[in-house]
């Protein structure tokens, strides 16, 4: 019996040391979308090399990185959909972008080659309602008179877990057809009013169903698409350009697009930005941080973080097909960390 | 029910090991059964408090959701997170049909396999078959929606489904665009997912069945057909009913698979083609990125419709197979 006490005695008193020796490392946890999860885990990676810092970031969707964050059970959180100004005022939190990704429709239909055939975004609203249900639809022969289309059915694919992709995406068919505005709706998850339709959990769901199912067309991430060597449509932007989708193209549309107006958090839609080069459907990712923290370090650690992310993770960024911010962006999302963030009233930054 | 029963004192324990052990001895024995009773008491008292508790969680959690929609909750059709309206009569739809299809084609191929196995077949057949099957049902869940997506549903589109359409499609059961993913497939994969639970269960209990009651009735003169009709399947019935309730339960609440294969549209369709989703499926998809209260609190209720027909499943099971077992089993 004695001998079990001095042994869990012993045992406890190594814990408390393993603790102890531990804590000389920081550590930061951080929850939330899984779009960025890839490329914040190899920032997270690569900075633990460099600095011992240790950042956790557990990709459990972007509702749960606002609820965490919220219960202020996490030192950061991540979302697709940015919050409102006036629900980050409420909450105390302030929230910036990371990097943006583009959406790109696409389809699987006999004979069609990738990034031939070409639509607008009225076109491609009325595919997704279901207003356009035949590949040789006027309308679609209007925008491609060389192209020989069947007269197949068109199956519509779509998310059907909430997502930061579905939000670009109906955000931008919103923004272009008054009608889909209306009747749908730009949100994470919306009812997809097109009778035929189906839907697939993730980035990867919609582009297996697309390729499981003939005369389907659907949006995923661009990575995606790339990666699977998907086909893909050109579509046409602001400028009255025929554009494919690239990094180039979605570079163009962020650096286009007017950031000093954006509105507290940066909530700011980069779809359909004049440019001639700008592909139309790009969001941005964002991060959520707090206005206040009870620990000085951990907040100094984070935008630390993301400040060498900024400056020196773009290339790891690129690798994984996302596209860095633009620099006048991060001046600004760092001005705003200025103004913002702190630490018993004192500024975290610089 | 639970309240354990008293434990024996020394007094009950026979005279002649009274006077082998000591008294102390005596004690300590009483003292370990009597804590070893309660330990086990508390350790089964576990499952029903956490039943409990989910319970009451799901009703508690569901309640935004309930409130805000009414009985109109189980009946409404419309599920739009734009809006917040929420219905959940297409997933209780779903759920229900394929596992309806499962059902209707898995408990007669199972019965079919599961005769072979023991009736008919030589005996290195029979084992071999018997552990693959077994291995069958070792097949992780998403193994099979992911087949189902790559590999089956294609099957469906490009072979099945235009010759259905062709044969039966002056039903409404069988029109539309031969899509491949849909109802129909999720039943089909459904089917393939139980059918090891099923057949496995029938072919152990057709095996309980004491060679001298088949024996006497081949004596008799009866064919195998008759000797299975007449005696293997009437003395094995609970244990089938049984089997099969498992099975059921097994479908109500597959989910991955289902998800890969269902095609995800909140729809009630009059086509097998079609695609739909059931109450596993739209949890799986939604409730991760489901940020607004009353969205969360529409999807835990889904939950608990779920929870409560798996609870009415069990019931009635239980109450078929006492009934059963009276009628069936006197006498044999």
């Amino acid at each position: 019996m004695r001998k079990i006490w001095y042994l869990s005695v012993a045992a406890l008193s190594l814990l408390v040391l393993v603790n102890l020796g531990q804590a000389q490392s920081l550590s930061l946890n951080g929850a939330g979308a899984s779009f960025p999860y890839p490329v914040y885990s190899q920032w997270a990676h690569k900075y633990h090399e460099l600095t011992g810092v240790k950042i956790n970031y557990q990709s459990i969707g972007s509702g749960g990185g606002i609820a965490q964050i919220k219960a202020k059970t996490v030192d950061f959180g991540g979302t697709d959909e940015p919050l409102k100004p006036e629900d980050l005022a409420k909450s105390g939190l302030v929230q910036f972008p990371t990097v943006m990704g583009g959406v790109v429709p696409v389809l699987n239909v006999p004979g069609l080659e990738s990034g031939k055939l070409k639509l607008d975004g009225s076109t491609l609203a009325a595919i997704f309602m279901g207003k356009i249900n035949k590949w040789d639809d006027a309308a679609i022969k209007k925008l491609n008179p060389d192209l020989k289309l069947p007269s197949q059915a068109i199956t519509v694919a779509h998310r059907t877990d909430g997502s930061g992709t579905t939000f670009i995406f109906t955000s931008y068919l919103a923004a272009v057809s008054p009608e889909f505005k209306e009747k749908v709706g730009a949100g994470k998850a919306v009812k997809w009013p097109a009778a035929n339709s189906i839907g697939g959990k993730g980035n990867e769901g919609v582009a297996g169903q697309v390729k499981a199912v003939s005369g389907a067309i659907g949006y995923v991430e661009y990575a995606y698409a790339f990666q699977n060597k998907i086909p893909f449509a050109v579509l046409k932007n602001q400028a009255g350009k025929y554009v494919k989708p690239s990094i180039d193209t979605f570079q163009a549309a962020a650096a286009n697009a007017d950031w000093t107006k954006a509105p507290k958090g940066f909530s700011l839609m980069l779809n359909n930005q004049p440019g001639e080069q700008s592909w139309p459907i790009v969001g941005a990712t964002y991060i959520m941080a707090y206005k206040d923290y009870p620990d000085a370090n951990k907040g100094k650690a984070i935008l630390k973080f993301f400040a060498w992310a900024y400056k020196h993770g773009a290339d790891m960024a690129k690798n994984l097909h996302y596209v860095p911010l633009p620099d006048n962006v991060i001046k600004l999302v760092e001005a705003e960390w200025a103004k913002e963030v702190k630490s018993g009233g004192k500024p975290l930054w610089p | 029910m639970l309240k354990p029963a008293q434990t024996r004192g020394p007094e009950d324990l026979p005279a002649a090991s009274l006077t082998a052990v000591k008294g102390r001895k005596v004690r300590t024995a009483v003292r370990g059964d009597q804590t070893f009773r309660w330990l086990t008491f508390f350790c089964s008292l576990l499952v029903p408090l956490v039943m409990l508790a989910i319970g009451l969680e799901l009703l508690l959690s569901s309640w935004p959701a309930v409130k805000q929609f009414g009985w109109g909750f189980f009946f409404s059709q419309e599920w739009n997170p734009v809006l917040q309206e929420f219905g959940a009569a297409s997933s209780i739809f779903g759920t229900l049909v394929s596992t309806l299809i499962a059902m209707f084609i898995a408990v007669p191929l199972s019965l079919a396999i599961a005769l072979f196995l023991v009736e008919l077949a030589p005996p290195r057949v029979s084992r071999t078959v018997g552990t693959l099957i077994e291995l069958l049902a070792a097949v992780p869940s998403i193994i099979y929606g992911m087949w189902g997506l790559f590999v089956f549903a294609p099957f469906m589109a490009r072979y099945v489904q235009p010759v259905l359409g062709e044969t039966l499609g002056f039903l409404p059961l069988f029109q539309g665009p031969p899509l491949g993913i849909g109802m129909l497939t999720a039943g089909i994969i459904l089917a393939f997912m139980v059918l090891p639970f099923i057949s496995a269960i029938t072919r152990d209990v057709f095996q309980l069945v004491p060679p001298v009651v088949k024996e006497s009735a081949f004596g008799m003169g009866a064919t195998t057909w008759e000797v299975t009709y007449k005696v293997t399947i009437p003395y094995g019935l609970v244990g089938i009913i049984g089997a099969v309730f498992l099975g059921l339960g097994r479908a109500l609440g597959e989910t991955m698979a289902v998800t890969f294969v269902i095609g995800n549209a909140h729809r009630i369709s009059a086509s097998l083609f079609a695609p739909g989703n059931t109450i596993a499926s739209t949890l799986a998809n939604e409730f991760s990125e489901a940020t607004e209260p009353l969205y969360v609190s529409s999807l835990v209720a889904l939950g608990l419709v779920l929870y409560l027909i798996t609870y009415l499943v069990q019931v009635v099971s239980q109450m078929m197979l006492r009934r059963m077992y009276r009628a069936w089993s006197v006498g044999l």
